[in-house]
């Protein structure tokens, strides 16, 4: 580690800071969630997509198992609910921050919009999916 | 001057430019996917394995699992840098990040050419 990273900094990041004091602009939102669902992505929802990819493909058997009982289970259900959000913010998210990449959308008031829009989007985007699936 | 650190980064754009790259290859087989399967015919059995069992499909599934392993090894990377600061422990959660990923990649392998 560099010097300057080590030198002792004033520090107030405690739990309950971090919970009810820091007010994250939405931007800031944007961003963590972009994390949190990118780790939810990593695990455990890309093992389980592959273990549901492994089963529907193995057998007519397997298949109808996955469409007749186990994706009709409601615990399954709001598993996938909590999938399709994490993968629609991090898409999302995901492409707002390419367009900032190349400048686009930098300055406060457009960056402000479209993080409202990529919140909005992705939980309207969602609810799409839970209509589908009820 | 860097000073490097083993569990650190490469200090380079490498990485950087490779997880927006594959960003949009997955996104371009995520939003096809979506078309199908939303558009498509209804889902049954042999829809589903019949579509699997193109060449393109395999191929195009491959590369998204490929794309997925290097851009989450980038993205996870990236978090146990902030978040973990015992080296040891970044190192041992970072070697357990690669062997999972691995352990997907032979995993998609392993479905598309049984």
């Amino acid at each position: 580690m560099s010097s300057a990273a080590k030198k002792a900094r004033p520090k107030y990041l405690s739990l309950p800071a971090i919970l009810f004091e820091i007010r994250l602009p939405l931007p800031g939102w944007v961003s963590i969630l972009h994390r949190i669902s990118g780790l939810l992505l990593f695990f455990p929802f890309a093992a389980w997509l592959l273990y549901l990819l492994d089963a529907s493909l193995a057998s007519e058997a397997g298949f109808e198992k996955i469409r007749t009982h186990y994706l009709q289970m409601p615990v399954v259900k709001l598993a996938l609910l909590v999938f399709a959000w994490a993968y629609l913010h991090h898409f999302c998210a995901g492409l707002r921050f390419l367009f900032l990449d190349i400048d686009k959308g930098i300055e406060l008031r457009t960056a402000r919009l479209t993080s409202a829009l990529v919140l909005v989007a992705s939980l309207a985007l969602t609810a799409l999916v839970a209509v589908k699936l009820w | 001057m860097v000073n490097r650190v083993i569990t650190g980064a490469h200090y380079g754009l490498r990485d950087w430019l490779a997880q927006r790259i594959t960003a949009a290859i997955m996104a371009v087989y995520s939003v096809i996917v979506a078309i199908v399967l939303i558009w498509g015919v209804p889902l049954s059995y042999s829809v589903w394995r019949d579509l699997f069992s193109q060449g393109w499909m395999r191929v195009a599934t491959l590369l998204f699992a490929a794309s997925l392993a290097w851009h989450a090894w980038v993205g996870m990377r990236d978090v146990l840098m902030d978040y973990i600061k015992p080296t040891g422990l970044r190192l041992t959660l970072e070697i357990a990040v690669l062997l999972v990923l691995a352990g997907y990649l032979g995993w998609t392998v392993q479905i598309l050419w049984r």
